[in-house]
């Protein structure tokens, strides 16, 4: 009955508001699709042809299934494939965990400002910057094992284990797991924020369910709810990762997004073909865990359910929870520890094992890569302005259009408009390279802007989303009332409300620009160096002193954008305490 | 077939110096001023430091001298640019492709060549080429058993070598099968890069050379049968060493850097590079311990040269060949083999040098840490490509499960 009254009332507005209305939503729209949709589907239609052995230049013109079986024939491509779904798994679920757990922790010890200010770094950090930090902390010869040498341990040569690059992939599953927890808490202190906890929390208490429980119980459900999209993202990117896997997962043989990469990259262009099947492999795994992830929900909500009405008691739960939040932060420290890592490798001139901190320091290495800095510094930081002045333009004429439509519709958590978050870039990244080769914008900074726009635009609108919907519509109505144009409402009364919301949407893209690997190779055409794509050609082996250079501003020039994010406000509304963020 | 073309092209060299300088110069010069404003995008292999600052030093001086730019595009592999050139031409960029000049040899310049992917022949047009070496330094004219043709002009020479550091061990393996006694004297402290990294494939190389019952059969392209006759003692001494690697063999070091990491991190104790002089380059700028020697095989090890090579659709070709002449300036080799920049040995011939430019060599530094060419034996010519494709496939399918 709502719902078909539901139905109804959502008829009569699309009526009402046709001749109107509809047309900037329309534009907007078109805009968007057109922006994100063309290059996306022409890149996966690129790449589908290839895996079915269709390339015309090299001589592939008939469909066929050999890159398959190619694909299929590779030795160790069952070991790819698992470790690929192994760790793109456990990463998630691992963080889905140790997130909840801590959340459920420390939430109302620390106030959610202090929160965002400790997580900003680890937030800031591209992965490949992370993952090459934390690969000089764990290694055999890495600095955890130089800080403990001369106490806990007495090593004069490194212990000879696989601490990184390791068969099982706990290395990369470590790496995804730093750089995606904290990710996924400001996601759920976010959610938190809808949720009357305290209220619920008194009341669970006083029915008599401990703490953890009721975190557990009544708490967690609604907060999952609210939070799928960025986990099943967290999944679809865990499994595809590239530059992450480069830096930290085995080699021989690596997941598949690596091997779908390295025949990209082969001299022997025949490899292509199967390339093109390995990435669409990628493809249909993820889908997979997507789907396997729905299931297992469901099967969690069954059992949750009969769980729940169970109605047990008690406090068993909280040592569980406080063990999973000791070692969510533990996994903090390592991502903070990893950063600092990079720092002091850039400064250090010789640091040998077993010494836990460099036996020559140095400010020989900066200078020394100064002027082969500005090119990679200038090219980072343009895509990402350009990438993240479009995308907030984009998301508030989106958002915005989306208002006066009546809303509803473009908000939804699973619309098309998040779909380049849930495909793995290597899927379509050939074709879409295939693409600007055709149209002789490779290499070009339009180009590389754009498709960095793909990715960029879908993060900042999914930080905005939720302030601008939760932004009290009488001020609107207010504002309207007393004879102001919908522009100026918008410019005069929204954007201002909301700028601290936007700022810090505009850091995110900009850290997303920053941290782009994949697209800026393929589109890029090499040529459009960046901080990641130099940090992660020079990570393998190159001499740690310059890779922490480049690692280490790679982290510092978004976490300064995310700075500037949390202390603008505070500055433009300081006599205006609640729009300044200061709570 | 080898010889002719090494003939013809130096015929052709001969030609154009006969041909009277006036002429020579004047299409030298039309080449000079057509360069001047054009920039070259080098695409190379981005992995080592002191090549990449070479490059940039290169770069200024000839912006300097010609007003020519480069742009280094650091590469993880060669084969990367190769791709991206193939990529052009399935697009149709037959005249402003992307790349301007390559860091190659062997299996990619193979690749460019067979598919006709290069411009050329180009280095008869080159003043310096006068200087090169081309008849004690074999494989400045056949690259991996390839003709080069003119098709790519030297720039460095490479010779494989191994690193130890000598505060931790004395006796080093001299030869292919002392290997497999050493490493069960020292388990776990020994490691080559991973066999998709042309390091590692040296290695095994190298091994093959001295290992094969039939070391000539290697200079041609290998068939199923030959391979199989001819890499079974390789297959039988590696099955034994791989056990006894870092890691048990199970984990490879990405490449030559990696591996260099590891020694100085003190992981492993022995290691290798391409490139005598790169530990005493390595101990200078604080790579490695200054306790780290450098030694070649007792009978000899691999040596090649690198080249640089013009993809046919490059939109700055006049450039990309100034730069090629300038690397072979005497000076700019001089400056090359020093140890504090590069390192590499030259690819010119001393004696066909001036007495005023042969000094430019001489008075270059030296280090404990750098071999001196009586120590660095005989120059072993590289196999013909075949040979490593297909012994990195056959690893992958022996060894990857």
């Amino acid at each position: 009955m709502d719902a078909a009254l539901r139905q109804i009332r959502v008829r009569i507005r699309g009526l009402s508001l046709f001749p109107t209305g509809l047309r900037p939503w329309h534009m907007v729209s078109a805009i968007v699709f057109g922006v994100l949709g063309i290059p996306i589907a022409a890149g996966l239609f690129l790449t589908v042809l290839p895996a079915f052995g269709y390339l015309p230049s090299i001589g592939g013109e008939a469909l066929s299934l050999d890159p398959w079986c190619e694909l299929f024939h590779t030795p160790g491509i069952a070991t790819s494939l698992r470790i690929t779904v192994t760790t793109g798994l456990v990463a998630t679920l691992l963080a889905l965990v140790l997130s909840f757990s801590f959340c459920a922790v420390v939430h109302g010890r620390m106030r959610d400002r202090g929160a965002e200010s400790f997580l900003a770094p680890l937030l800031a950090a591209p992965h490949a910057a992370m993952a090459i930090g934390l690969a000089f902390l764990i290694a055999p010869s890495g600095w955890l094992i130089r800080l403990s040498n001369p106490w806990l341990t007495d090593y004069t040569v490194p212990p000879d284990i696989a601490s990184v690059h390791d068969p099982w992939g706990i290395a990369l599953v470590l790496g995804l797991l730093v750089k995606e927890m904290p990710f996924l808490l400001i996601v759920i202190l976010g959610a938190l924020n809808q949720i009357p906890v305290g209220q619920q929390m008194r009341a669970g208490r006083a029915l008599g369910y401990g703490q953890g429980v009721v975190w557990i119980k009544i708490i967690a459900p609604q907060v999952y709810a609210q939070i799928r999209l960025p986990v099943y993202v967290i999944l679809a990117f865990s499994l595809s990762v590239v530059d992450m896997a480069l830096i930290l997962a085995p080699g021989n043989p690596p997941p598949l997004s690596v091997v779908a990469l390295r025949w990209f990259m082969a001299p022997d262009v025949t490899r292509y073909l199967p390339a093109a099947a390995a990435a669409m492999l990628q493809l249909l795994v993820v889908v997979a865990a997507i789907g396997l992830w729905r299931f297992g929900e469901q099967g969690v909500a069954l059992i949750g359910l009969w769980w729940m009405t169970r109605g047990g008691r008690g406090v068993t739960g909280e040592p569980g929870l406080k063990l999973a939040a000791a070692f969510a932060m533990i996994g903090l420290a390592l991502g903070l520890g990893s950063l600092v890592t990079l720092a002091i490798w850039s400064f250090a001139w010789r640091w040998p094992f077993p010494d836990a901190l460099p036996s020559t320091w140095s400010l020989e290495i900066w200078g020394r890569q100064a002027h082969t800095l500005i090119w990679p510094l200038a090219n980072t930081i343009t895509l990402a302005g350009l990438a993240t002045v479009a995308s907030v333009f984009l998301s508030i004429a989106w958002l915005e259009t989306g208002d006066r439509m009546g809303r509803r519709r473009q908000t939804a958590v699973f619309h098309p408009i998040y779909i380049p978050l849930l495909l793995p870039q290597i899927a379509f990244m050939f074709g879409a390279q295939v693409l600007v080769l055709k149209l002789r914008a490779d290499g070009t900074f339009l180009a590389v802007a754009w498709v960095h726009l793909l990715f960029v635009f879908p993060y900042v609108l999914l930080a905005l989303v939720d302030p601008w919907k939760a932004l009290d519509p009488r001020y609107a109505r207010s504002a309207s009332a007393l004879g102001a144009s919908p522009a100026g409402t918008l410019i005069r009364v929204k954007l201002p409300i909301l700028l601290r919301p936007i700022l810090i949407a505009s850091a995110i893209g900009f850290s997303v620009s920053v941290a782009q690997y994949l697209p800026t190779l393929f589109v890029g055409g090499g040529r459009l160096a960046t901080l990641t794509t130099e940090a992660v050609a020079m990570a393998s082996g190159g001499d740690r002193r310059v890779v922490g250079v480049f690692a280490f501003l790679q982290t510092l020039l978004p976490f300064t954008v995310y700075l500037a994010a949390l202390i603008i406000p505070r500055i433009v509304f300081a006599d205006r305490r609640a729009l300044s963020g200061r709570t | 077939m080898t010889w002719k073309t090494v003939l013809t092209v130096l015929a052709m060299a001969g030609l154009s110096m006969m041909y009277g300088p006036a002429q020579a110069s004047s299409r030298w010069d039309e080449i000079v001023s057509k360069a001047r404003g054009q920039t070259v995008y080098w695409n190379a292999w981005g992995g080592d430091e002191r090549t990449n600052s070479f490059i940039d030093w290169v770069g200024k001086e000839v912006q300097a001298r010609y007003g020519i730019i480069i742009r280094q595009v650091k590469l993880s592999d060669t084969a990367e640019a190769v791709s991206r050139v193939i990529a052009e031409k399935t697009a149709g960029r037959d005249d402003d492709g992307s790349v301007d000049l390559i860091w190659i040899n062997g299996p990619n310049f193979l690749s460019m060549k067979d598919k006709h992917l290069l411009y050329g022949p180009f280095t008869q047009l080159l003043p310096n080429y006068r200087y090169v070496d081309t008849e004690s330094k074999p494989s400045n004219v056949t690259d991996f058993t390839i003709p080069v043709d003119g098709m790519e002009s030297p720039w460095r020479l490479a010779q494989f070598v191994f690193n130890y550091d000598s505060a931790r061990v004395k006796d080093v393996p001299r030869t292919i099968p002392d290997f497999v006694p050493w490493a069960k004297a020292h388990p776990g402290r020994f490691t080559h890069p991973d066999v998709h990294d042309f390091m590692g494939a040296t290695f095994l190389k190298q091994a093959l050379i001295e290992l094969a019952p039939d070391r000539q059969r290697l200079q041609q392209p290998a068939t199923d049968a030959d391979f199989e006759k001819e890499t079974a003692p390789l297959w039988a001494w590696y099955d034994e060493l791989k056990p006894l690697l870092w890691r048990h063999g199970q984990q490879f070091p990405a490449n030559g850097p990696a591996a260099r990491q590891l020694l100085n991190d003190g992981e492993i104790d022995l290691s290798m590079s391409f490139d005598p002089a790169e530990a005493a380059a390595s101990v200078e700028s604080g790579l490695l311990p200054d306790t780290v020697r450098t030694y070649a095989l007792s009978g000899g090890t691999i040596g090649n040269t690198s080249f640089v090579a013009i993809p046919y659709n490059s939109p700055h070709k006049q450039a990309a060949i100034v730069v090629a002449n300038f690397l072979l300036d005497p000076a700019t080799q001089a400056h090359a083999q020093d140890i504090r920049v590069l390192g590499s040995f030259t690819v010119l011939a001393l004696d066909k040098l001036s007495a005023e430019q042969r000094r430019l060599f001489a008075d270059l530094p030296t280090s404990p840490a750098l071999p001196t060419n009586a120590e660095l034996g005989p120059v072993l010519l590289e196999p013909h490509p075949s040979w490593m494709t297909r012994i990195t496939d056959e690893w992958m399918r022996r060894y990857v499960k």
